[in-house]
């Protein structure tokens, strides 16, 4: 029964793999019509988008819109007055989320990736920026207090330092902990054997 | 700790007019294992005899590096782990990642599959909601609603077991709908279980809405402004309760919560107080959606028609979905191979525990219990 379903119904024309399947005659229809084939960026146009462009010129590398999702994407020296402009003249008065995506064979390995929602707007963006490794970040926990544990959690994770930050230490890993696990280069059974040792008493946490 | 030889003598209170705790900062240590932080949370308090001056959290006991393990495994075999997060609302996790997923593949689940989805999410929503009372008014003082809401939430598991074998870990979606058709008699269940529990949603409240007890220890307790909880992202019933109207379920709708009707429940003043009746009528509000959703379940196929091996097209998605917690959201970057490139999840239960500092400065020591209680973390989701 593992892989069986029972298909009630019309049965759904065949599709290609990533094409959505099944729109039956029901009364309760999808929310959003499939999209048929495969999905690529487009370019992000917008009265807000327009405004920064004007403002920042260079500083604003893209404006994407991938899977009706729209993201900017800032040169790091850009990055702190465009998050600001974004809470101060656009109303992004939410910062959902902070995380960064590591990319060990690019000159800019780091990814910085902010998640901003709009109350007043209803409308959900992201704003992702490029930068070295060692680079510093400025600190946006002035703008926004989520992003005290997440940016904890990003320096955690990634070892990425965000300066200004009140109390930038780790969270998720114990204090003393080497290494920053969610790198590319961090193994998935590696550990701290030194942390592990010393702390708890035995040879390997494996 | 203090230094005793810095300690203040009883023999010098009388000239400094200071009773003996006036006169020390008292560094208290709760937890990791204490059972009213509901799992291995640490919360360093700085006490001013009861009075509280500041708090840490010291979190991270169970961290398994979830993100780490969604790197190093296939989209379909990282499902099952993210039941582990929000142990007590599996459900709502794997619809979050599922639909995530769903959408960087470009494939949408079919209709039957997502009316499935939102009747057993929102029956999650109230087991969570039970679980949540039950263990908040025991730590309040209230024994016998514990015994009342998991009686009661016992029904909710029994229907999960009878779906797909699970009572928690319950990994009842796969990417692309549902693995199981409903099994014979499951909307007589689930109708079953909507007037079974209503009075019971009743008894509740009786035992607590007007209890005096109740509402000396959670009125004006733990208060969060609305504004507050925007600018430290709390999301949820915390922030419902605090009077922004929102909820994702109405704001950007997912699954098929778009065809139904219900409210958003709101409160004022932003106390404990006011997050108990927001979760109470939010109880009361999944049922309405329950009841109407099992009326008009599709007919039609539970799954799309999606490969055995997952591999999106290069590039990034956010979706997020409102757990009972929170907003409870995937952030997945694909290479185009058929593991995630980069997983992130933006848990509901981490965001809203770094409220419990501003919520706690200048109450009791007995009120951080309550507050802790009301924020309604699951460590599991924490730590991740």
């Amino acid at each position: 029964m593992a892989d069986e379903n029972k298909q009630q119904g019309p049965s759904p024309a065949q599709s290609a793999e990533n094409s959505a399947a099944a729109t039956p005659s029901v009364p309760p229809k999808p929310a959003a019509a499939a999209k048929s084939g495969a999905p690529v960026p487009l370019p992000w146009q917008s009265e807000m988008v327009d405004s920064f462009k004007g403002r920042f010129g260079s500083g604003i590398s893209e404006a994407v819109s991938y899977l009706g999702q729209n993201y900017l994407v800032v040169d790091r020296s850009a990055l702190s007055e465009v998050l600001l402009a974004a809470r101060a003249q656009e109303s992004f008065d939410y910062l959902v989320d902070l995380t960064a995506v590591h990319y060990p064979q690019r000159e800019l390995p780091f990814d910085v990736v902010y998640v901003l929602y709009s109350f007043a707007r209803n409308e959900r963006i992201r704003v992702k920026a490029q930068i070295a490794d060692g680079e510093a970040v400025q600190s946006v926990v002035q703008i926004w207090s989520t992003a005290n544990w997440l940016e904890r959690e990003c320096y955690d994770m990634f070892g990425i330092v965000f300066q200004g930050h009140p109390d930038l230490k780790r969270i998720l890993l114990p204090d003393g902990w080497q290494g920053h696990p969610l790198r590319k280069d961090y193994g998935i059974i590696q550990q701290d054997q030194q942390w592990v040792k010393a702390n708890l008493g035995i040879e390997s946490g494996q | 700790m203090t230094d005793p030889t810095t300690t203040v003598s009883h023999l010098d209170l009388g000239a400094k007019n200071e009773t003996f705790l006036d006169a020390n900062e008292l560094i208290l240590n709760m937890g990791p294992q204490h059972p009213s932080t509901h799992g291995v949370l640490r919360v360093i308090l700085k006490l001013d005899g009861e009075k509280v001056l500041g708090t840490e959290c010291v979190i991270g006991y169970l961290h398994r590096g979830v993100e780490k393990i969604a790197e190093n495994r296939t989209y379909t075999m990282f499902n099952p782990y993210v039941d582990r997060m929000d142990y007590v609302a599996a459900v709502s996790n794997g619809l979050g990642y599922c639909e995530a997923v769903e959408k960087l593949l470009n494939v949408e689940a079919p209709p039957r599959a997502r009316y499935v989805r939102t009747i057993l999410t929102e029956l999650n929503r109230i087991a969570s909601h039970q679980l949540w009372l039950g263990t908040h008014a025991l730590d309040i003082g209230a024994i016998t609603p514990l015994f009342y809401t998991f009686r009661d939430r016992e029904e909710i598991l029994k229907i999960f077991e009878k779906y797909c074998g699970a009572r928690l870990t319950t990994h009842a979606f796969r990417i692309g709908g549902c693995q199981y058709e409903t099994y014979d008699g499951f909307e007589r269940d689930v109708k079953n279980f909507v007037s079974f529990v209503t009075p019971k949603v009743d008894e509740y409240e009786e035992l607590l809405t007007t209890n005096r007890i109740w509402l000396e220890r959670t009125r004006g307790v733990g208060l969060l402004s609305g504004p507050d909880c925007i600018d430290l992202g709390v999301t949820g019933p915390v922030l419902r309760a605090s009077g922004v109207k929102w909820d994702l379920r109405k704001a950007q709708p997912y699954a098929a919560y778009s065809e139904f009707d219900f409210e958003i429940p709101t409160g004022q003043n932003g106390d404990t107080y006011d997050r108990y009746v927001v979760r109470i009528a939010e109880m009361r509000q999944s049922l309405r959606i329950i009841s109407q959703a099992v009326e008009r379940i599709p007919e039609g196929p539970i799954m799309a028609k999606v490969g055995k091996v997952l591999k999106p097209p290069p590039g990034e998605i956010y979706h997020s979905i409102e757990a009972p917690k929170g907003e409870l959201g995937y952030f997945i970057v694909s290479d185009g191979s058929t593991q995630p490139y980069r997983l992130r999840v933006r848990p509901p239960s981490f965001v809203n525990l770094q409220a419990l500092d501003k919520m706690v400065r200048g109450q009791l020591v007995a009120d951080v219990v309550a507050v802790i209680g009301t924020l309604d973390i699951v460590l599991g989701e924490v730590d991740r």
